[in-house]
């Protein structure tokens, strides 16, 4: 049976190119980097090697570099470091309604703690406005948080306007740039952010391994304790092998974005005038400024869960906003902020495409996609067009 | 994540569909959560369940046990029927992901408003 892999936004496939960069760090150099001897020199001289590598495709300085487990430690250092540095100056955190989890329940936590959060409303696109982060912030506020670009809907968020703005008022910008590295442009002061979260699995690295930006002067408390690490701020023996991956893999992702984004928002576009086609179907997310790979729709009167599984057995991957796949209860809260309806949200599709994906692998699911839709709905109580 | 007897009822559904003289038809569940079972029944004289289709919104492990339910129930007595609970389809179907219990297990309670609009139609004719 034909595979089609359609969920780059979970993960990546690791490059080949990365792994063997990765090899020679798990096995003949294993040194640990914090050791003065020539093996842990060795490991050192990698770490500081993959620095400069993250910093160079981000437009930043080596030393504003800090390696972490992932982009949800990234999240929670930037989230809670801050909340506790500038303690004394405000209590007041800005974020998003669409934030991924790692962001958004950090700040509830930090709610939850004493700290006042607004969580800014998003439009039928998903865009956060400009305009409503400068109404929000106030003399207390200590961080604003808001994503680069969406990991369900893909929407890009207006962050070198917003970052402007908190510059102006002297208030630390983070954004997590997790689903926009490798994808579209990245540079840390075209962007204006002071701090940023990425990941490497999402662009053809490892999984565990990530990193955030801190721009220099950006003060920051330690919540994790330990050893010297990372100035401190990660302590911990580092993923020597891991961040050589993370080194490598960014490299190769800023390499001809354009020509890679451009193909594969061309299949991407395909893909989406061909399930458009199918009626009662929508769009979810912004129709322009979306990233390249990404594809949300709604197929109505039938659940996501329901169609995933059904494309799974036709060996396709990809994902859904419904309840059945979040693990709880509601839907996605993404897809819920943007105003979408319950039944629209439980029947959400998100496919997110890859370097790897084929023309061919676009026709396959355009062709399969029909059957299993008129199947479920000729099932669902709640599709009018049906035999009733 | 689920199980082989879930995954058949999901791919090749038994009964589906609507009977158009149902003599009795119960819903349950609502959109917010994300499934809605609807059970149509053909109850006879001797009230035996002659007939039994369904139409699910839901998940596999809903369509699974809306599909299930009418197996295990067609050809019985209502007062026979109406002693199946949601925990026993889960288990003829070899059981459901822990959160599938609570959210998704809910053929039962479709059946037995079916049969309850069942006697209630039946109390208005007479």
């Amino acid at each position: 049976m034909r595979k089609v892999y359609l969920d780059h936004a979970a993960t990546t496939r690791l490059n080949e190119e990365v792994l063997k960069e990765m090899l020679p760090y798990l096995t003949e150099h294993f040194g640990n980097p914090s050791s003065i001897h020539s093996y842990g020199r060795k490991a050192r001289a990698a770490i500081e090697e993959a620095r400069e590598r993250v910093a160079t495709a981000l437009g930043a300085a080596a030393e504003e570099i800090i390696f972490t487990s992932g982009a949800t430690e990234a999240n929670n250092l930037t989230i809670r470091g801050i909340a506790r540095a500038l303690r004394e100056k405000g209590n007041h955190i800005i974020t998003s309604a669409v934030e991924h989890h790692a962001v958004y329940d950090t700040c509830l936590a930090l709610q939850k703690e004493g700290f006042d959060v607004t969580i800014l409303p998003v439009d039928e696109y998903g865009m956060v406005s400009v305009n409503a982060v400068a109404d929000a912030i106030t003399d207390k506020t200590i961080l604003v948080s808001i994503m680069l670009a969406n990991n369900e809907v893909g929407t890009i968020m207006p962050i070198a306007e917003i970052g402007k703005l908190c510059r102006e008022r002297g208030i630390p910008f983070h954004t997590d740039a997790v689903q926009a590295i490798g994808n579209i442009p990245v540079n840390v002061d075209n962007l204006n952010v002071d701090l940023l979260s990425l990941s490497a699995h999402k662009f053809y690295g490892p999984k565990g391994v990530g990193a955030l930006y801190l721009r220099k002067g950006t003060r920051l408390s330690v919540y994790h304790h330990g050893g010297a690490q990372e100035r401190k701020l990660r302590p911990g023996t580092e993923n020597v092998a891991g961040i050589v991956g993370l080194g490598k893999a960014i490299e190769l992702a800023v390499k001809d974005l354009e020509p890679k984004a451009n193909r594969i928002r061309a299949l991407r576009d395909k893909l989406q005038e061909g399930l458009l086609a199918i009626e009662h179907t929508k769009l979810n997310g912004h129709p322009e400024q979306r990233l390249p790979g990404n594809l949300n729709v709604s197929i109505l009167y039938v659940e996501g869960e329901s169609l995933i599984l059904s494309l799974d057995l036709k060996g396709i991957a990809c994902s859904s906003g419904s309840a059945c796949t979040s693990g709880s209860l509601d839907p996605s809260h993404v897809l819920m902020a943007m105003g979408l309806d319950h039944q629209t949200a439980h029947g959400s599709l998100r496919f997110s495409l890859g370097v790897d994906n084929t023309e061919e692998d676009i026709d396959y699911v355009l062709k399969v996609m029909p059957d299993i839709v008129a199947r479920l709905r000729s099932m669902s109580p709640v599709y009018q067009g049906g035999s009733k | 994540m689920y199980t082989e007897q879930v995954m058949d009822h999901f791919t090749n559904p038994r009964n589906v569909g609507e009977i158009k003289d149902a003599n009795g038809v119960g819903e349950v569940g609502n959109m917010k959560c994300g499934d809605i079972m609807r059970i149509y029944l053909k109850v006879n004289e001797d009230e035996v369940i002659e007939d039994i289709k369904f139409r699910t919104f839901g998940c596999a492990a809903a369509i699974a046990t809306s599909s299930k339910i009418t197996e295990m129930v067609k050809g019985k007595s209502i007062s026979d029927a109406l002693k199946v609970t949601n925990k026993q389809v889960a288990e003829e179907l070899g059981g459901l992901p822990a959160p599938k219990m609570h959210c998704s297990n809910l053929a039962a309670d479709a059946l037995k408003k079916a049969i309850e609009n069942y006697q209630a139609n039946r109390a208005k004719q007479r």
